[in-house]
């Protein structure tokens, strides 16, 4: 135990003394953390609008300014004909190309119904999806509006209504939800390619080899090496959450000593991961291609962007197995819902499991007498 | 006089490759012994196997009095060693470089405090404690490198192509090192291609194809093959090497 | 141009004798591409939701019958109470609550009016956006239904119909995305590192004394990266019309021409910051670090960048995979021609050569 003490000097004083690597590894990550949460906004806003209108009509004009006026919905113009509208949507000028078509008004009050049709670029489905939806209420509710002018006998049909509330984050603020997200990203990147690229680091200049030859045992170097890299990931995560409570407002609800807890339990996972990574790698090149591949991965599918609830089973499954999956769904509960060490035990079982996993096999790979 | 390294048919194979072949030698306390050979002839494989840095494939060795295959651990605390790559950290100074190997050999901080101000001033490097090692010329790197791998007072020190290229004066000074290790009673095992540094050593073994093909003092060798130096001697012997580099 | 040769010849050398870098560069969009091909979309379908039914009548069970048709949702448990909400949403069971409240049934008959109560956890707030939504768009379903009963006059129908993505997959979005994102990415820090290198190793130094002009060891070192940049876009592309079903409706031709040009792009962004690091280290930090949120977050294919505050949307100008994102899009899923994507690919050509000109002329004054 008393060698531990010198091995931690000597990493310690090594990355202080790298000023430029201590730069990037503190300051590109809050940089992010400010700029990028901002990005992550999903509502469906602004869909462009290209409309035929061939009716000409009151009812064709004022079902075009009820469109517009919803806020759902802008105006980008009118066409003479179909064809130019969807033209309009296949150079992205549109977004969805709505047409009138001829004797709206007069087949409305003759025949009691007149279909009207919509075109929508649906590349991005769920935009496509919720502008329809949009779409379909607004016109639902003009023609209440036409019966009420055209005073037609309402049926009284009855009607159910929904009154709909917003727990936890009742304004809908987007970065509350991305910022614990986009910090674990962070913090993940950080941890898990620097553990890997320090050691490789030593293999490649040999000094691996003298320690080699000195009575280190195996566990007191890679302690010697995780630790550093800790502290390095709690004092990291520690100034995100300080900048996300100043500039976003984001302030933990549950308890610090469950977040930092579980933070630790996340950090000696990916740890191993590194240590792994490490092991099965004689350049930095191949370190860095290494975890490059994971962290990738890590950052498209473990909910950070999109829900791991509407990936097919297969796919939850494989996630299941990311850590960082895992310690993103704890923060977002701990840090918005104020969840407790029994609400993400299923979690943190899993983040114990594979940690121990992934420190084993990296161990057991990790041969001293290379 | 007492033995430090025994070893008996001692080999080691890579696949069907036999990298060094039935070696069995003895080396004495306080003795420099000098481990010569063409490139590729087996001595690195040879010294890695004595460090415990390798398993060998069979045969039998104790290094300082431990059994090569069981007491590897005890054998690292008894040895130092040098390699043909540069291995102190770039980016810490030399004072820092010596607490840091001093610390892992389990010395107490008095002691290492103690240390490193006897080495400092033997090494003539009291000005330059607190610069990074990078930034001191080779030959003093290579000194540096040399009193770290002792610094824990070891039975014997392995030292793999401790000068290679050093010029000249700063070899000798290296040279005078060894000798007052060696006289400290150090036992020195040491690999070199230079053969006025193969005259310096007490005794000498050469290797050709990964298996010792003579050894005696430079002396010994010199009558026994009837040769002049020891370069002849070595160009003697490694002609009839089959395996090339 | 021999010498050129015999360069080039040894930079493929280098990378083909490196198995698991190159496993790494081919596995990778190989992986990506299928994992995320079929994994990811941006729809959110059978969210876990709890039923609180205090009134438990015919009308309730009617609708919960059609809430639980929809593939939106999975309906989880049936809650006894509201105490138990939060509980529920606290280990994250659920993502919405649905509240019938008492007489809920009798008060639809009898007053034509009855409200259900939908509780939402919005720490994810596009998620309960989208479920309160669709939750919303089943009962105005069931409105019309009992107004159908009633005979509703006067109705405008749309006729919705979905272009380039009937059955609105996460795929078509998704694959020009990572098509970008992932060579981007590959490009630029193979790039970097690869001269690095032979920086850290010091063998640049001798090629700089060689009789070999600076702009030879550029070319020499992106030629490769080119090159399996290259094989990667058609392995994405064979993969992504066998398994995802995307095939390149446009011209190949100009795809292959603005795909080589975004590798160039990515390429001297490689090599513009491996002139400004020191480290192999220092390159990777620059490449991974610095890039690869921002890559992902900027190309517009996991939010629209409509949306974001005005200094990201100037921002994202500046990623080239933004705008080889579009030409992807429009090329590849919609079939257009060079017509509709010459902005994109100027901008590209703009970018390519500005960098390649600042890096040149870095290279010679650093390394000379």
């Amino acid at each position: 135990m008393k060698t531990l003490r010198f091995l931690l000097e000597k990493e310690f004083r090594q990355l202080l003394r790298n000023r430029q690597l201590m730069r990037t590894l503190l300051l590109a990550p809050l940089i992010q953390l400010i700029l990028l949460p901002t990005a992550a906004d999903y509502s469906v806003k602004d869909i462009g609008i290209a409309v035929t209108d061939n009716d000409h009509s009151t009812t064709s004009r004022r079902l075009i300014e009820k469109i517009v006026s919803s806020g759902y919905f802008r105006l980008i113009g009118y066409t003479d004909g179909y064809p130019q509208a969807l033209k309009m949507v296949e150079q992205d000028k549109a977004d969805l190309a709505l047409q009138i078509p001829i004797h709206l008004e007069r087949d409305l009050v003759r025949e009691n119904q007149k279909q009207v049709f919509v075109s929508i670029n649906a590349i991005e489905g769920t935009k496509a999806n919720l502008g329809g939806a949009y779409l379909r209420s607004i016109v639902s509710d003009f023609d209440d509006e036409i019966r009420l002018q055209w005073n037609v006998a309402q049926s009284d049909a009855p009607t159910v209504s929904v009154a709909s509330s917003n727990w936890y984050n009742p304004y809908l603020k987007f970065p509350l939800y991305m910022v614990p997200a986009i910090l674990v990203t962070l913090v993940t990147a950080m941890v898990a390619m620097q553990s890997a690229f320090n050691i490789v680091q030593e293999k490649e200049s040999g000094t691996i080899e003298q320690i080699n030859v000195t009575p280190i045992r195996k566990h007191i170097f890679i302690i010697g090496k995780m630790i550093p890299f800790l502290v390095l990931g709690i004092v990291l995560f520690t100034m995100g959450l300080l900048v996300g409570w100043a500039l976003y407002g984001v302030r933990p609800v549950g308890s610090l000593l469950t977040l930092y807890g579980s933070l630790v339990i996340y950090l000696l996972s990916m740890l191993g991961l590194g240590l792994l990574l490490a092991t099965y790698s004689g350049t930095q090149q191949q370190a860095m291609s290494l975890s490059f591949f994971f962290i990738n991965i890590f950052n498209m599918m473990s909910g950070v962007f999109t829900a791991v609830d509407s990936m097919p089973g297969w796919a939850q499954a494989i996630v299941a197995s990311f850590p960082p999956s895992h310690f993103i769904r704890i923060m977002r509960m701990v840090v918005l819902k104020g969840s407790g060490i029994g609400d993400i035990k299923y979690e943190l079982a899993w983040m114990v499991g594979i940690g121990a996993i992934l420190n084993i096999w990296a161990v057991l790979n990790y041969r001293k007498t290379a | 006089m007492e033995t430090v390294i025994t070893t008996d048919k001692l080999t080691k194979r890579f696949g069907s490759f036999v990298a060094a072949s039935e070696l069995s030698f003895e080396v004495h306390r306080g003795e420099i012994f000098g481990f010569l050979g063409a490139n590729g002839a087996g001595k690195t494989t040879a010294m890695r196997m004595l460090c415990g840095l390798l398993t060998p494939s069979s045969g039998k060795a104790r290094i300082a009095g431990f059994d090569i295959y069981h007491e590897t651990e005890k054998i690292k605390r008894n040895i130092g060693y040098m390699s043909q790559k540069f291995s102190l950290y770039d980016d810490l100074t030399v004072s820092e470089n010596i607490r840091f190997y001093a610390g892992i050999y389990g010395m107490s901080i008095p002691a290492i405090k103690q240390k490193t101000k006897e080495l400092l001033e033997e090494l003539q490097l009291v000005n330059e404690a607190k610069t990074l090692v990078r930034e001191l010329p080779l030959g003093w790197k290579q000194k540096l490198a040399f009193s770290v791998s002792i610094v824990h007072d070891p039975e014997i020190v392995f030292l793999d192509e401790p000068t290679g290229g050093v010029d000249p004066v700063t070899r000798r000074q290296f040279w005078d090192l060894i000798y007052a290790a060696a006289d400290k009673g150090v036992t020195i095992f040491v690999t070199t291609h230079y053969m006025d540094e193969a005259e310096y050593c007490n005794r000498v073994s050469i290797m050709v194809d990964g298996v010792i093909a003579a050894l005696d003092s430079p002396a010994g060798l010199k009558h026994q093959y009837g040769n002049q130096s020891m370069e002849d001697v070595f160009y003697e012997l490694a002609r009839k090497a089959k395996r090339g580099e | 141009m021999r010498q050129l040769l015999i360069f080039i010849r040894k930079e493929f050398l280098h990378v083909f004798r490196d198995r698991k870098t190159l496993l790494m560069l081919f596995g990778l969009p190989i992986a990506q591409i299928v994992l995320f091909g079929f994994a990811l979309s941006n729809e959110i379908k059978d969210s876990r939701i709890a039923l609180v039914d205090y009134s438990k009548d015919a009308v309730t069970a009617k609708l919960i019958g059609k809430i639980e048709a929809s593939h939106y949702f999975d309906i989880q448990r049936t809650l006894a109470s509201g105490e138990q909400l939060n509980a529920a949403f606290k280990r994250g069971d659920i993502k919405m609550a649905v509240i019938f409240p008492q007489n809920f049934g009798d008060d639809l008959i009898h007053t034509g009016k009855a409200t259900l109560q939908v509780v939402a956890d919005a720490s994810d707030p596009n998620q309960a956006t989208t479920i309160t939504n669709y939750l919303e768009s089943i009962v105005t379903d069931f409105n019309g239904e009992l107004a159908q009963d009633a005979q509703q006059p006067m109705q405008i129908l749309p006729q919705m119909q979905m272009l380039y993505n009937p059955e609105l997959r996460g795929a078509p979005n998704f694959v020009p995305g990572v098509m970008a994102l992932v060579l981007m990415l590959v490009c630029t820090m193979m790039t970097s590192v690869a001269i690095v290198r032979e920086k850290e190793l010091g063998t640049m130094e001798i090629l700089l004394v060689s009789p070999f002009k600076p702009i030879y060891i550029v070319i020499a070192k992106l030629a490769p990266n080119l090159l399996i940049s290259i094989v990667n876009l058609f392995i994405i592309l064979v993969l992504s019309d066998i398994f995802l079903d995307l095939p390149v409706k446009g011209s190949m031709l100009l795809l292959l021409f603005c795909s080589i040009l975004f590798i160039m792009t990515s390429l001297s962004i490689g090599l513009l910051l491996s002139i400004n690091a020191k480290t192999q280290q220092a390159a990777m930090m620059g490449s991974l670090m610095g890039m690869m949120l921002p890559t992902m977050l900027l190309t517009g294919f996991l939010f629209p960048i409509e949306n974001m505050p005005l200094f990201l949307r100037v921002l994202s100008n500046l990623v080239p995979s933004r705008w080889y994102f579009i030409i992807v899009k429009r090329v590849m899923l919609k079939g257009l021609g060079f017509g509709a994507v010459w902005k994109e690919t100027s901008i590209l050509a703009g970018m390519t050569l500005f960098l390649f000109a600042i890096s040149l002329r870095n290279f010679k004054i650093r390394l000379q």
